[in-house]
């Protein structure tokens, strides 16, 4: 079956709420980004792809894990571009296509019970990844 | 009727044919024809031989927008002897087919607007133009390189000018710089003559420390109200020996012209070639105004010059032109907290980098880290700052000089430090100028100055440096380059003064507050407010030769006002119907320029003569801005050659 990039293309755009058109590829969102290092498509290049529309190779690409949704590239992003957004939006296709809700509001209790000093930012950025 | 194809611009969307056979059945249409080109040579003659061949007494242009050129076919009419008011425009262009793209719509709209155009020209009249004085004086506003230039070449072709400054010296940003590019010659070296020029110039008067309070009347009769702040100081008695200076004991307020890396005196004069050379007294941080002690200046001052007692001073004067020249401010980075600025000591702006270079600056010249006094090893550069940025995280432009600033101080570094590694964070080089390209390779090839490109993330404090976090695009990685100083390009933003200034000139004004040009391409120097020209950065981000060329650009056209003796007005003003008039005085509270006054008339009513109370236009000031028109609640005021009854007619022709 034929993959159809430029409908992904679309919809990662629509459900991003950014448009990748506005980077100017200035890099920052790769300079301010914590984890960029080991990513293997860093933020500005993630942004390139979503413009390009190679949605496909980004949906395989270790990157999606390796966001912490921290958002700081949104923050100092100049353009408005949001490549944490993108980021986020990839992955929901992913999630989605799999089918399968990893993380449930019910397995928040035992995850706090877990370990007291976890993160509320940690238990949010998990739910971003791991629940459609 | 006439109508132009503009090329292709009007015939590809709109059927010129149908338009010209339309027209013919209007009423009043004797003859219609078509032309390629209307504007060019051979189109304005057709326009003079139609109107003498077939004794026309108007015409109606379908063609491009009335601003464009209906000068052009007003001056053929009346080199056929038609009155050029007889003369109406279609705008069949901007209006039309340059918006619509299918040509049955675009020729539909072409004929309602041509037939709204016949409608008008059945009603009009010949008018005739009144005419105005012209004083022969200048003003300029700011004092920096670009009101510097202007005024000079205004005096030199032998017209007043006054130049108001609102700091206590001319000289302006200019002066902060230490080297220009892409020559490297010293700042100071080439404007402080010019500042002296100026001072010294039996044309020019110069209003340091003051500002533009209130500014009315019209090209060719501005009259403005000037505010001389306080210095405190009697110019006219300082002899500028600095004694007061010297025995001052407030020195703790932050040095303007050294960007806050130095302090001064509460007395002071901002650097030691201002002009004038008279000192200024801070009311704010003098001790004498804090505490009522003191008055040391005033004991050690010889000829007897300081007076606590100075108030701001009200200087009227009338003026022909007014150029604006207010320059401006580099923008505050401290709103991006990836830099640290404000924070960390030693992450600084190009304008302070520039006085620390600077021989007069607070180091002496000596480049040294702002947290411990020692010598850089490392210095990492940053452009864009704030530059080229979504509104709401900084400026939408490019500020275009600091492509060059930054290229000019890593050469300076090098070329004085060998020993300090210097980097360059950038997203482009734009060198776009003549030898520009050359100076910035120069950088790289010559000084070897190390180009990164991608932007910095973050900056943070580690063991007593500067870690800067940023992006390597080349090589698609991320990079650290530990630094002692960090120089950040800052965008250019206009002075806060600018918008106010604008509304006060009745000047239009950009949504990033630098001064609306009046045609972007061919009237870049005029503002679209008679009488008002723009020279240097107010008008939008330039660097020093093109603001100078613009303030010669600028002075050139506020000559061509100064130099006639009467201006032929618009004869397109208002007028009221005194019959009607009920003297409500609604027209005289909304005109903006004030051209309306009342007063008490005899009036013949059919026989029936009474005193009324009715409104008066004075036809100089009068702009025909049509505001007490619409305003009037008796329908008495008429803005002729747009009178009701032509509107009405108007719309009746596109409604029909």
């Amino acid at each position: 079956m034929l993959v159809d990039e430029k409908g992904m293309q679309e919809e990662v755009i629509r459900m991003s709420g950014t448009e990748p058109k506005k980077c100017m590829l200035c890099g920052k969102c790769s300079a301010t980004c914590p984890p960029s290092m080991d990513m293997d498509v860093r933020p500005h290049r993630f942004v390139k792809n979503v413009k390009a529309g190679n949605i496909e190779a980004l949906m395989e690409s270790e990157s999606l894990w390796k966001c912490l949704s921290c958002f700081a590239c949104v923050e100092r992003c100049p353009r408005g571009v949001e490549p944490a957004s993108l980021v986020e939006a990839v992955r929901l296709l992913v999630i989605r296509q799999q089918g399968k809700n990893y993380l449930t509001a019910d397995d928040i209790p035992e995850l706090i019970a877990s370990d007291e000093e976890i993160p509320q930012q940690l238990i949010v950025s998990a739910f971003r990844k791991y629940s459609k | 009727m006439l109508v132009c194809w503009c090329g292709s611009n009007i015939a590809g969307t709109v059927d010129i044919n149908t338009v010209v056979e339309a027209s013919k059945r209007e009423p009043g249409v004797v003859y219609a024809t078509d032309y390629q080109y209307m504007c060019a040579e051979g189109g304005q003659a057709m326009v003079r031989r139609a109107i003498e061949e077939h004794s026309l007494t108007g015409i109606v242009v379908s063609a491009c927008s009335p601003r464009m050129h209906e000068t052009t076919f007003r001056k053929a009419a009346a080199a056929a002897g038609l009155n050029p008011y007889m003369v109406e425009i279609a705008n069949i262009r901007e209006h039309c087919s340059w918006v619509h793209k299918d040509k049955e719509v675009g020729t539909e709209k072409a004929v309602v607007l041509m037939r709204a155009a016949i409608a008008k020209l059945n009603l009009n009249t010949p008018l005739f133009p009144g005419e105005s004085g012209v004083i022969k004086r200048a003003l300029v506003i700011g004092g920096g390189i670009a009101g510097i230039q202007t005024a000079l070449d205004i005096a030199d072709a032998g017209y007043e000018v006054d130049i108001v400054e609102k700091s206590p010296t001319i000289g302006g940003t200019m002066a902060q710089l230490d080297k220009t590019f892409p020559t490297l010659d010293c700042a100071a070296c080439i404007l402080t003559p010019k500042m002296v020029d100026a001072a010294q110039h039996d044309k020019i008067t110069l209003y340091t420390y003051s500002e533009v309070d209130e500014v009315s009347g019209f090209v060719g009769n501005f009259s403005v109200k000037i505010r001389q702040k306080a210095r405190c100081i009697n110019s006219k008695l300082c002899n500028g020996c600095g004694d007061c200076i010297e025995k001052c004991p407030a020195k703790k307020a932050k040095s303007e012209f050294d960007e806050g890396l130095a302090n001064r005196k509460a007395i002071y004069v901002p650097f030691a070639q201002a002009v004038p050379n008279v000192p200024v007294i801070d009311q704010t941080q003098c001790l004498k105004f804090k505490t009522g002690k003191c008055g040391l200046c005033e004991k050690v001052c010889l000829p007897k010059a300081i007076n606590f007692e100075q108030q701001d001073e009200i200087i009227e004067k009338e003026y022909g032109v007014i150029i604006a020249a207010t320059g401006f401010r580099p923008l505050s980075p401290e709103r991006y907290g990836e830099y640290g600025y404000g924070q960390l000591p030693d992450v600084i702006t190009s304008l302070e980098f520039e006085r620390l270079m600077n021989a007069a600056g607070p180091t002496g010249g000596a480049l040294l880290r702002r947290s411990n006094g020692e010598k850089p090893k490392s210095i990492v550069f940053i452009q864009c700052v704030g530059s080229r940025a979504e509104p709401d995280k900084g400026k939408s432009y490019c500020s275009k000089i600091c492509c060059m600033y930054t290229a000019k101080h890593a050469m300076l570094v090098r070329d004085k430090y060998p020993n300090i590694d210097v980097s360059v964070f950038y997203i482009d080089v734009r060198t776009p100028g003549k030898n520009f390209d050359e100076f910035y390779r120069r950088a790289v090839e010559q000084y070897g100055v190390n180009y990164i490109k991608g932007m910095v993330g973050k900056i943070a404090e580690e063991d007593g440096r500067l870690r800067v976090q940023g992006s390597d695009l080349i090589e698609d990685t991320q990079i650290f380059v530990d630094a002692d100083l960090v120089v950040l390009a800052t965008a250019v933003e206009a002075q806060a003064s600018a918008r106010p200034l604008g509304t006060m000139l009745t000047a239009s004004m950009d949504q990033n507050n630098f001064f609306s040009e009046s045609h972007a391409k061919l009237r870049p120097v005029e503002s679209p407010t008679a009488g008002i020209f723009l020279s240097g950065v107010c008008q939008g981000p330039k660097d020093i030769p093109e603001t100078v060329a613009q303030a010669g650009a600028a002075a050139v056209k506020a000559l061509g006002i100064l130099s006639k003796d009467k201006l032929i007005g618009n004869p397109c003003i208002a007028g009221p119907d005194e019959l009607l008039c009920n003297g409500c005085a609604s027209c005289e509270k909304v005109c903006p320029y004030g051209a309306i006054t009342y007063a008490d008339k005899e009036i013949n009513d059919h026989g029936h003569r009474t005193t009324r109370h009715v409104a008066e236009i004075n036809e100089a000031i009068c702009q025909g801005c049509g505001a007490c028109t619409v305003t009037c609640p008796s329908g008495a005021m008429d803005l002729k050659g747009f009178t009701n009854r032509q509107i009405m007619a108007e719309v009746d022709a596109i409604c029909r």
